[in-house]
């Protein structure tokens, strides 16, 4: 009883490869840039567009099978949808939208109206019955959305970035709210989404996708903790290099060797936060065994600190105080030390 | 400001040639204003020949509007929303009429329709109905010449309606035939009703294919358009001039009621 799916599509400049797996119950959120492929890959699941090749199965039975020419259009599929920016029917009441998919399938006005307004009171909307969709605020209108997708009892739930819609000073109550909805659903669920904190608090399981492939896959702290390219390592704040481990040195493919606190050996990835990096305009002295001479490609504002890029053998993002740009008189094109305590460092097999 | 006062200072070589092309269009119309028998109207609007024709008129051009919308919306759906073979040659054939001299129209559907025609000799052979010179053909001379209008308006809507609702509306398990009547048909129900209205008018003032097809009875192929016509040939200019500003007030009302979606004003 879940979702097994062989997903593969070209389209255009996209080629789609993605195998999936979700257990009931389970929230798995699917992570990566525009154009990697999430928002077709609900589509595919949702039987808008057709695969190529490949096979999506349901609760043990086939939707899509090309080869056995098996497509089950989306209206026998029972698998709901919520997009981004939650397409309410606009001519229709709250409540009328709830009921739709239970009207559609042939239930009588009084019965469907009834459920969708016991299914509105559980998402905290009484009284918003009559109201049309332009009057809802964004969090009220993605949990009107939702009711109408799980009225219908859907077996597969997709999310297609829910929360974008919303402004940053509502989204986290809306995000935790979510969180709770979804758990109380016993279906399987797939939340895509651009947003790393979004993939994390939402998802049991997280899937990164960049370029049509998962390209990591696994628990949510895992993936933030141990990121395997330099999308991801992005999206978390770290630094990710990639080497070769030799007892407690690892070598660059620029050749420069970075210290490590532990012993390793063969293809690793080595992490640390922004934070940890030291800047300086000399060679430092002291217990800092890991510099090196860089130069600064970048500043930008990050938060309270300035995160500066510099390019060189290895190549780094800082975050610094502007105390300390002003101090170090940093400006791209100037040259700087970078130096990281290898207790900062973390490795794990590439 | 200054970018607005700067835009007053018009060439001569554009001023002239609009005015005259303002003229060209107003004075007509003005024209009629002055020449209308305003103490004599009403009596003229209450006459037997004039409301005989107005009841022709608001009848066959509401019932034509009828027809263009139960046949006219599925043609535009099947234009904005399938990927039907030869799409643009279909969209091609039913916007002809937009273009066409209106008498070629009635001319084709007599053709067509006439005792002899392809289908019309069939009905009168089985049915032992002839349509032509009936207010039937008065209808189907309006439709043939107005349709069109709605058709460019509903797909016009039906393009620019977002798709994805009718995609959430499968996946709620709605047939396409419910998504239809309940989301996309509200959705593009305003472009609906411009196509309608457009519609009607155009078929209130059809001439040349309903004189053609239909001929010029009265009470039952002679509508507004032929009656002023008819009078002004009898030398009864008053009755053409009246005739006239009616049709020109519902114009300007339609162009009114509609200066929004049209001629987008501001």
């Amino acid at each position: 009883m879940s979702l097994y799916a062989d997903l593969r599509l070209r389209r255009g400049d996209l080629e789609l490869r993605v195998a999936l797996a979700v257990a009931p119950g389970e929230v798995v959120a699917l992570l990566g840039p525009n154009g990697a492929g999430k928002s077709t890959a609900l589509q595919l699941l949702a039987g808008i567009l057709p695969l190529d090749a490949g096979r999506i199965e349901l609760d043990g039975v086939a939707l899509d099978d090309p080869a056995a020419g098996v497509h089950v259009p989306p209206r026998d599929r029972r698998v709901g949808m919520v997009v981004q920016d939650y397409l309410l029917f606009p001519k229709m009441s709250v409540l009328e939208n709830v009921a739709f998919g239970l009207r559609s399938r042939g239930m009588p006005r009084e019965r469907a109206r009834a459920e969708a307004g016991a299914w509105l009171a559980r998402m905290g909307l009484d009284g918003y019955e009559r109201r049309r969709p332009r009057e809802l605020s964004g969090g009220q209108a993605q949990r009107v959305a939702l009711a109408r997708a799980l009225i219908v009892e859907p077996r597969l739930l997709l999310l297609d970035e829910p929360l974008a819609a919303l402004d940053a000073g509502t989204r986290p109550a809306v995000r935790a709210e979510l969180r709770r909805h979804l758990a109380g659903y016993d279906g399987c669920t797939l939340v895509v989404t651009h947003d790393p904190l979004e993939a994390m608090v939402l998802g049991d399981r997280v899937v990164v996708l960049e370029r049509g492939r998962i390209v990591q896959h696994g628990p949510p702290a895992e993936v933030a903790r141990r990121p395997r390219t330099d999308y991801v390592a992005r999206l978390v704040g770290l630094n990710l290099l990639t080497g070769t481990a030799s007892g407690r040195t690892a070598e660059l493919p620029s050749g420069a060797v970075v210290a490590l606190a532990h012993d390793a050996t063969g293809p690793v990835h080595i992490a640390f936060p922004p934070v940890a990096v030291t800047l300086s305009p000399r060679r430092p002295e002291g217990s800092a065994r890991n510099a090196w001479p860089l130069v600064i490609a970048d500043l930008e504002a990050h938060g309270d600190l300035v995160r500066v890029t510099a390019d060189g053998a290895v190549p780094v993002l800082a975050d610094v105080t502007p105390l300390a740009v002003a101090d170090l008189g940093l400006e791209p094109g100037g040259q700087v030390w970078a130096s990281v305590k290898a207790s900062e460092i973390s490795v794990y097999p590439a | 400001m200054s970018r607005r006062t700067a835009d007053l200072r018009v060439p001569a070589g554009l001023l002239i040639p609009a005015a005259l092309g303002v003229a060209i269009l107003v004075l007509p119309m003005a024209g009629l204003m002055v020449r209308a028998p305003w103490r004599d109207l009403p009596a003229i609007l209450a006459s037997d020949e004039v409301l005989t024709a107005l009841r022709l008129s608001l009848v066959t051009a509401t019932v034509a509007t009828g027809v263009a919308l139960v046949c006219g919306v599925p043609v535009a759906w099947l234009l904005a929303r399938t990927a039907l073979p030869g799409r643009s040659v279909l969209r091609g054939l039913v916007t002809v009429p937009l273009v066409l001299p209106p008498v070629v129209g009635g001319v084709a559907l007599l053709m067509v329709f006439g005792r002899r025609g392809l289908v019309g000799g069939w009905l009168y052979d089985t049915f032992g109905i002839s349509l032509p010179f009936t207010t039937e053909a008065v209808v189907l001379a309006q439709v043939f010449v107005a349709m069109p209008f709605l058709i460019v308006a509903v797909e016009g809507a039906l393009r620019t309606a977002d798709r994805r609702y009718d995609d959430v509306a499968a996946t709620l398990g709605a047939t396409s035939w419910t998504t239809f009547r309940r989301v996309t048909l509200p959705a593009v129900a305003p472009g609906v009703l411009a196509g309608a209205v457009l519609c009607w008018a155009r078929a209130l003032g059809e001439f040349g294919a309903t004189v053609t097809f239909a001929g010029s009875f009265p009470g039952t192929t002679r509508t507004l358009p032929l009656e002023a016509y008819v009078a002004i040939n009898a030398g009864d200019s008053d009755v053409a001039v009246v005739l006239s500003l009616s049709m020109i007030a519902v114009s300007v009302t339609i162009l009114v009621g509609l200066r929004d979606r049209w001629i987008g004003a501001t």
